[in-house]
């Protein structure tokens, strides 16, 4: 009896430890995130004469309307849309055309098959900054710069997804399709009917990595937009830093890079109810 | 409701053959059961009147049309396959209606249709559950159901019990071979399990590396073995053979005799060292030796004396018991 309490005394004490570990981890990193919070509701006199500030001033509404609305070279909602179209755009590309290589290279028998699941595997190892040069040309030539195609096109195509799907597909039964074959579906109709149905988890985990993914761009815009309206809010934090001897404008900037967190962490939040109902009631 | 007719079907896989030509004409409401160990081709044959496979030579026919070249749905043919192959996303009614809709059937008929079929199998309970909140059984008869709405001309079944524990198997051997009764639909049934193919056949093909060894009834396959094979994959426990030199007689061939035809006796001509027994309850089995080392079995009432382990005993039989099979194992 006597030891078992000691047992548990001892596991508590360990309990306080590691949530305590914890809870410095998470400040450390929480901290630099809190200082751009607060600097983005004081004025910009507050944040150059130290001491920095640590508490949040009562600029809130003046800077976030100020950056939403006329930003330092565009809007920042401006931005934020664009942002917004690119990173959808990308996602559910890559998951659209991942699914059908995915399908293809699976369930359908042609002519050097193999071959192709290589080729795609191959473009794991070309990122796009390893092809930027020759893809800028490509997408110059058909008039793409400052344009919505021509910031989600070069990106939509995705090895690592159509990988993943091919291994989700392979371990459907191979049973379900024959069934399928049976109650007379076509093969995209099993392919629309069963096979997409079941991979709805799947998209849901690879909508939220892709959509960071595309959100966070930045070498890729950076090149090709040179409109201000065109710029996407990751690249575009960057360009509100004056080049020369302008003073910066702290405030706005720091509301503009709490404005660039709030869309991943909410995809991330309600895709994660999603993600997770996916993974309780999963199916087998 | 329709007759199959297989004349000389073959199928290769590449190089591999793996069906050397196989015939029968299936009369119309016939349930055929084929039956054979694990790897003799039983699927593939069934999954050739599926059209899953394609068919090497020879002809299918289903109501005398020639099918080989036809998709799996155009044959007007439903299968049940092992583990269900439930589709994991659909309820129960959407499982059973898929294949309705995708025929067009209009939906008060699809609604109709599936209220029947749920009728005859005890699940109207359970429409709106999903395959995982149902137990094995359950979702067995859904397998089932699903075959049974298309109303198709030819039932096929591949093992389809064989994931069931042994209760269950009995009890759904018993309901399939009655539904199927009922409906009056031709029945494929394919199973390595020779007492399923005992209880449910009219008739039986035992199969034996992709050729069929024998057809008939299953009564006529029991007492009339076309091939030691068959004498021995039919029946529990399986046929005792003997070289007949160890019965004195001349020639290479074998005699086998059926467990339950031989009596223990002390007047018995052929000696045999008892090694062990396994009890029943109703009956013992008694596992002996011969001579020359060859195992014999002999199913003795519980009732009756047991002999000890290491005691020599005789062994007798009526003649009219044998069965002789010549060096290829042909029946002779
Ligand atoms: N797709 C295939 N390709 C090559 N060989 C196959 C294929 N399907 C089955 N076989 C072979 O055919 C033989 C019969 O298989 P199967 O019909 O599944 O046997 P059963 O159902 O009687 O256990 C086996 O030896 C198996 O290896
Ligand atoms: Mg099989």
């Amino acid at each position: 009896m006597a030891e078992q309490n000691g047992m548990v005394e001892r596991r508590g004490a360990g309990l306080w430890l590691v949530h305590l570990g914890l809870i410095v981890g998470i400040a450390f990193i929480f901290f630099p995130i809190w200082l751009a919070f607060v600097a983005s509701t004081v004025e910009q006199q507050d944040i150059v004469r130290p001491p920095m500030p640590l508490l949040p001033g009562d600029q809130f509404f003046s800077n976030y309307a100020r950056a939403l609305t006329s930003g330092v070279n565009a809007p920042v909602s401006t931005m934020l849309l664009n942002s917004m179209i690119m990173a959808v755009g990308i996602s559910l590309g890559k998951i659209a055309i991942s699914l059908l290589s995915a399908f293809a290279i699976v369930y359908f028998r042609f002519p050097a098959r193999r071959l192709f699941f290589w080729l795609i595997f191959l473009t794991l190892m070309l990122p796009v900054e390893v092809r930027i040069v020759p893809t800028y040309e490509v997408i110059a030539n058909f008039g793409m710069l400052n344009s919505y195609q021509g910031l989600i096109l070069p990106l939509i195509a995705s090895a690592t997804a159509t990988f993943l799907f091919r291994q989700f597909f392979m371990t459907v039964p191979d049973e379900l399709a024959e069934a399928a074959r049976v109650d007379g579906a076509g093969p995209m109709r099993f392919f629309f009917d069963i096979l997409l149905p079941m991979s709805r988890t799947n998209i849901a985990a690879l909508f939220v990595i892709l959509f960071i993914y595309g959100w966070n761009q930045y070498l890729w815009p950076l090149l090709i937009t040179t409109d201000p309206e065109m710029n996407t809010i990751v690249m575009g934090i960057k360009q509100m830093f004056p080049s020369g001897d302008d003073t910066a404008d702290w405030p706005v900037i720091m509301a503009t890079s709490i404005l660039a967190m709030v869309p991943p962490v909410l995809v991330v939040v309600g895709m994660q109810r999603l993600f997770i109902r996916g993974l309780v009631d999963s199916e087998k | 409701m329709a007759t199959l007719t297989l004349n000389n079907v073959k199928k290769s896989f590449g190089k591999t053959d793996v069906i050397h030509g196989i015939s029968i004409n299936v009369a119309d409401g016939e349930f055929i059961v084929i039956v054979g160990p694990s790897g003799c081709g039983k699927s593939t044959l069934l999954r050739m009147v599926a059209g899953l496979e394609t068919t090497t030579s020879g002809d299918i026919q289903i109501d005398g049309r020639r099918v080989n070249d036809q998709e799996p749905m155009d044959r007007d043919i439903a299968m049940v396959f092992q583990n269900y192959a439930l589709y994991p996303h659909m309820s129960v009614f959407d499982n059973m209606a898929y294949g309705l809709k995708i025929a067009r059937t209009p939906r008060a008929e699809i609604e109709e249709r599936v209220a029947h079929a749920a009728k005859l199998l005890q699940l109207e309970t359970y429409l709106q559950r999903k395959p995982r909140e149902l137990s094995g059984g359950q979702r067995q008869r859904v397998a089932m159901g699903r075959a049974i709405v298309r109303k198709p001309s030819v039932f096929l079944f591949d093992e389809p019990l064989s994931n069931l524990d042994a209760k269950l198997r009995v009890q759904m051997r018993l309901e399939i071979k009655a539904l199927q009764r009922e409906l009056g639909v031709t029945a494929l049934y394919v199973t390595h399990d020779q007492v399923e193919a005992m209880t449910m056949a009219d008739r039986m093909v035992v199969m034996n590396g992709g050729i069929a060894d024998q057809i008939g009834e299953p009564l006529e396959v029991y007492a009339n073995p076309a091939t030691e094979f068959v004498a021995g994959f039919i029946g529990s426990p399986p046929t005792n053979f003997l070289s007949a030199e160890i019965l004195g007689q001349s020639g290479d061939a074998k005699i086998g005799v059926r467990p339950e035809h031989t009596r223990l006796s002390d007047s018995g001509s052929l000696k045999a060292r008892a090694a062990y027994s396994e009890a029943l309850g109703a009956e013992t089995l008694v596992h002996l030796k011969c001579a020359d080392g060859t195992q014999f079995t002999v199913r003795q009432d519980a009732a009756s004396m047991i002999p000890q382990e290491g005691t020599e005993v005789g062994l007798d039989w009526d003649p009219a018991n044998e069965m002789r099979f010549d060096s290829s194992g042909r029946r002779c």
